[in-house]
């Protein structure tokens, strides 16, 4: 029983990291409908990103995050305005199938630029500090960061979109594209901010899972199943289902490890099935 | 006479190869309120979506206080005042009350209309104004609809069928309203399927058939009769 213990505890910290793949993935598909493929490249990408800043400014991969974060959101705003909304309309395919080609360019383009070398960011003692609360169970602080930090944004989301102007414009923008335009919001500068927003989350996400875990270029979509799979278990109406749905993934996946470490993705996956055939809303979603 | 407020040149509209509008002319002056009417399909909907710049027009086909407007995108066109309160009220699901109104006041155009004066027309959106937009009653949903319009402070507002799915005297409340934010500088520009409430709130009457202005005068110098043929297409 005591290893069960410790591996649920670990499940619930990992499912933080796999809610903040996730949040990003909801928050745009809620917005704007857009089933964005390359998310989990885009994570890889801030990987990246962070890499070359921690070795160029000799920065921690942390602190780092004061320029990743930026960068990913103005690369997002770009993709968005330069290059999604082009493709979006009241068919969700051609946008998703933008997507997915933007996850070749993005796999390639990292092929090409850093080889198909395992790398990893360097985060000191962060890396292995943990604290020991019995004798089976000790907490390491990066995955309790992980969990933290994705509650933190969680909160921040609510905030921004129920308490602020951009917020405001967001729902609206997601009520009725066509209304909201003759309303003076433009909503392909809207897209592009929503885009950022998911970009500069993704840089978060990027940044815990690189100092976490080896990365290469093809990592991208296994991320993406995971944040997938966290989206719809959890439900799409809200980013606390989400956060649910993350660590209910986290927690099968690591008590099936327990047992044997070869059921571990397999376990995570069976449990996503299960929860699609019996409840297709999610456990938290409204049933339509 | 000085300019007109908007001018509507030579305005067509196509969905696909069916052509909706054949060149249509019309004009509304300041302070005046301008009633389109017409039959189900004769292209009224069709020209206020040209007008807010949902449909392709060219340049010059259609301008607003001095300025060519055609073409611009609907966000730009709202900055410029004319905004319209769209047909079935068409409220923000998602937001309450006094959201949807201040998404009205995006476009940050200076004017008098505040939330604070909204809520002095409509009392009843103040008491409400925390409440999901549509759990209100129809009439209350129009209310909501205009005075979104209204936030952004436009000098012309477009009104697509107020009447639509309302009870008889919720409609005369709302067009009773409508005579007040008209005398506050606001021109309106309205289409109507009830004849007879257009015709008793506009100075100036144009009617569409199949696409056409088929008649046009002002209000009380057009006969029944002319109405009714004009209306009809007899």
């Amino acid at each position: 029983m005591e290893h069960l213990g410790n591996a649920i505890v670990q499940g619930v910290l990992t499912g933080g990291l796999y809610a903040m793949f996730a949040i990003g993935l909801a928050l745009i598909f809620g917005i704007m409908r857009l089933v964005n493929i390359a998310h989990g490249d885009l994570i890889v990408l801030a990987a990246y990103v962070a890499l070359i800043v921690t070795q160029t400014l000799g920065l921690n991969p942390l602190l780092a995050l004061g320029i990743v974060i930026p960068i990913m959101a103005v690369v997002g705003y770009g993709l968005q305005r330069g290059l999604f909304n082009r493709a979006m309309g009241t068919d969700v395919m051609p946008s998703l199938l933008v997507s997915f080609g933007l996850s070749v360019i993005i796999q390639n383009g990292l092929l090409m630029l850093f080889s198909a070398d395992n790398k990893r960011l360097q985060a000191g003692a962060l890396e292995v500090a943990s604290v020991t609360l019995s004798d089976t169970i000790s907490i390491g602080l990066l995955p309790s960061l992980q969990l933290v930090l994705a509650i933190l944004v969680i909160i921040g989301l609510q905030f921004l979109l129920y308490r602020t102007a951009i917020g405001r414009a967001f729902r609206a923008v997601s009520d009725d594209p066509r209304i909201a335009q003759l309303m003076g919001l433009n909503n392909r500068h809207v897209f592009g901010l929503a885009m950022a927003l998911s970009c500069a989350i993704v840089a978060l996400a990027g940044v815990l899972l690189a100092i976490r875990a080896n990365f290469d270029p093809a990592t991208g979509p296994t991320r993406l199943i995971f944040g997938f799979e966290a989206v719809i278990i959890g439900g799409l109406t809200s980013f606390w289902g989400t956060l649910a749905g993350g660590i209910i993934l986290g927690v099968v996946q690591s008590v099936a490890s327990s047992f044997d470490p070869g059921w571990q993705i397999l376990a995570g996956h069976i449990a996503f099935l299960i929860v699609l055939a019996v409840r297709p809303n999610g456990l938290f979603g409204r049933v339509a | 006479m000085p300019d007109p407020l908007l001018r509507v040149r030579g305005v067509e509209a196509f969905y696909g190869d069916f052509q909706a509008l054949y060149g249509v002319d019309i004009e509304v002056a300041r302070g005046q309120i301008v009633a389109i009417i017409g039959a189900n399909g004769a292209g009224k909907s069709t020209l206020l979506n040209s007008i807010v710049g949902l449909n392709p027009a060219g340049r010059s086909a259609i301008s607003f206080n001095g300025a060519d407007i055609g073409g611009e995108p609907p966000h730009q066109i709202v900055r410029r005042g004319l905004t319209i309160v769209p047909e079935g009220r068409r409220l923000f699901a998602s937001l309450n009350v006094e959201e949807n109104l201040l998404i009205g006041a995006e476009v940050k155009r200076s004017g008098d209309w505040t939330l604070a004066k909204v809520y002095e027309l409509f009392p009843v959106l103040r008491e409400r104004r925390h409440t999901p937009s549509r759990s209100l009653s129809g009439g209350q949903q129009q209310m909501v609809a205009i005075g979104r319009a209204l936030m952004s402070n436009p000098a012309l507002l477009l009104c697509d069928e107020l009447s639509l799915g309302l009870a008889p005297i919720v409609v005369k409340g709302i067009y009773g309203y409508m005579k007040a934010i008209v005398a506050n500088d606001v021109s309106a520009v309205i289409v109507e399927q009830d004849i007879q409430q257009a015709l008793r709130i506009a100075d100036y009457v144009y009617c569409m058939l199949e696409g056409r202005i088929a008649l046009h005068g002002r209000a009380g110098s057009l006969s029944r009769e002319a109405i009714a043929s004009a209306y009809f297409g007899v």
